[in-house]
């Protein structure tokens, strides 16, 4: 299978203090790649730095030409000031019939588009952030920590539409996650981070007892240190 | 009436219109406070723009601009927080000015003075006022994604710092305008309160956007004909027809 992304060696260092060590990995395409670990692990900081937002040290290469769509973690509601979702999509994008099919993809229909985003549910407002990362037809989806359990029930979950956006637009999906069932059920291939990488590998193979006390286990070491003082 | 009424009329509209304008963007970008203590900063300007007898528009637009600078210098250097700074330099400013000029020249300074807007000054304030309001509408979509989400708009490739300098500017010239209308003291209100009435009455950013300007325009020629009758200074009545608007807008709040 042909190959989205290659990561040599990379390290990552914010304001002196290093956040990501000696990470490698590939992702093929219509792989789905899940990152685990701990706050504060570095996870976010590693979907940015794949977007070009950080500067670093090592080796990524997107494929060629690839497309990637965003949905970054907790965008917080709107409430300033008054707009609509269409309005929202426009700041993206002025190809209307593209921004009806997005919707629809994320399972609204049109008369959504005159709602006011500060008033729409969150998980409702999640799905916006979803269909916003589809326009312009990604083929890469990097999602940070999609919120499980907030649709209501009769919708399909955050999970169940990634899995069905997966299987029609033939993506690929970078995941980060705190969620151990998420990783197992739906994803290939699973990188356990905690600032350095403690594991990685297919989920089945490489997630244990021993890994993921090793992964959190630290951070009650940092905890316990930190109240000892 | 006075000779030069209609200069003055024309101008105000422009200058309210613009005002309200880029004040709705300001509401978004939470950011509507900080003209408040920036066209403090415009002071100093005004007051070496009377002594010098230059415009005063020239003198808070220099001062102000390099002000605007100056805050995010020292923010840079010393980490304060950014109100301590603007503090230290809006009192420094209302200092400065109280010592250099004469009674009238201040409260020309603090609430404006339009008297003496002829043909040439009202020309030169419509072609910046349509400039800033080309200005803002370019940067309106970018900065609504910045006020949404920085991490989406870094996404998109925006260059935040870009943005906000053009954002910047725009700020300054607005309240630089402002000044000759409201004076140095009020004229947060000329871009604060036509938004914020707006904001009651819009249910999307295309009303929000229009409702705002127009308010921004009605605040100017209410204020500036009830001056006409009155003899009462202009400055203070725009504010004034501003929370009138605002209070209608609260109670037909959507």
């Amino acid at each position: 299978m042909e190959t989205i992304l290659k990561v040599e060696n990379l390290n990552v260092k914010l304001d002196d203090e290093l956040i990501i060590c000696n990470l490698s990995f590939e992702v093929k395409k219509g792989e789905v790649l899940t990152i685990l670990g701990p706050n504060g692990a570095g996870k976010t900081v590693l979907l940015k730095t794949l977007l070009g937002m950080f500067p670093y040290e090592g080796k990524i290469e997107w494929k060629k030409g690839v497309k990637i769509g965003y949905v970054p973690q907790r965008v917080p509601f709107v409430k300033d000031f008054p707009i609509s979702i269409e309005e929202f999509f426009k700041l993206k994008t002025k190809n209307e019939k593209e921004i009806k099919e997005v919707l629809t993809l994320v399972g609204f229909d049109e008369s959504f588009l005159k709602k006011n985003l500060g008033e729409i549910s969150s998980g409702q407002y999640q799905r916006i952030l979803v269909a916003w990362a589809l326009i312009s037809n990604p083929d890469v989806l990097l999602f940070d920590e999609p919120t499980s359990g907030i649709d209501i029930s009769g919708e399909e979950t955050i999970y169940q539409l990634l899995e069905r956006l997966k299987r029609e637009k033939n993506l690929t999906i970078l995941l980060v996650t705190h969620d151990l069932s998420i990783v197992f059920k739906f994803s290939d291939y699973v990188i356990c981070l905690n600032k350095c990488p403690v594991c990685q590998g297919k989920p089945k193979e490489v997630i244990n007892p021993e890994v993921l006390s090793k992964l959190y286990g630290q951070e009650i070491k940092f905890y316990e240190h930190y109240h000892g003082h | 009436m006075v000779t030069n009424f209609f200069e003055i009329l024309i101008s105000g509209i422009f200058v309210g219109g613009v005002a309200g304008y880029l004040g709705s963007l300001m509401l978004s970008r939470k950011m509507t406070i900080v003209v408040d203590p920036l066209s403090h900063l415009a002071l100093p300007g005004v007051a070496l723009a009377l002594i010098f007898q230059k415009d005063i528009s020239l003198g808070a637009f220099l001062f102000l601009f390099f002000g605007a600078i100056l805050i995010w210098f020292l923010e840079q250097k010393t980490k304060l927080p950014t109100e301590t700074i603007i503090a230290i330099l809006f009192t420094v400013s209302l200092a400065i000015t109280f010592l250099f000029l004469s009674e009238h020249e201040i409260e020309e300074a603090l609430i404006g003075d339009i008297s003496k807007i002829g043909k040439i000054e009202s020309l030169i304030t419509v072609l910046i006022s349509l400039f800033v309001f080309f200005l803002v509408q370019r940067i309106y979509p970018k900065l609504t994604l910045i006020s949404i989400s920085e991490d989406l708009a870094m996404a998109e490739k925006i260059d935040l710092k870009k943005y906000q300098f053009l954002y910047l500017l725009s700020i300054s010239a607005v309240v630089a305008l402002g000044v000759k209308f409201v004076g140095g003291l009020l004229v947060a209100g000329l871009t604060a309160l036509p938004a914020a009435s707006s904001r009651n009455l819009s249910k999307n950013l295309k009303s929000f956007k229009f409702i705002s300007s127009l308010f921004g325009m009605l605040c100017a020629i209410f204020g500036i004909f009830i001056s006409q009758f009155t003899n009462l200074p202009a400055g203070p009545l725009i504010i004034v027809s501003g929370l009138f608007l605002f209070t209608i807008s609260i109670l037909f709040k959507k």
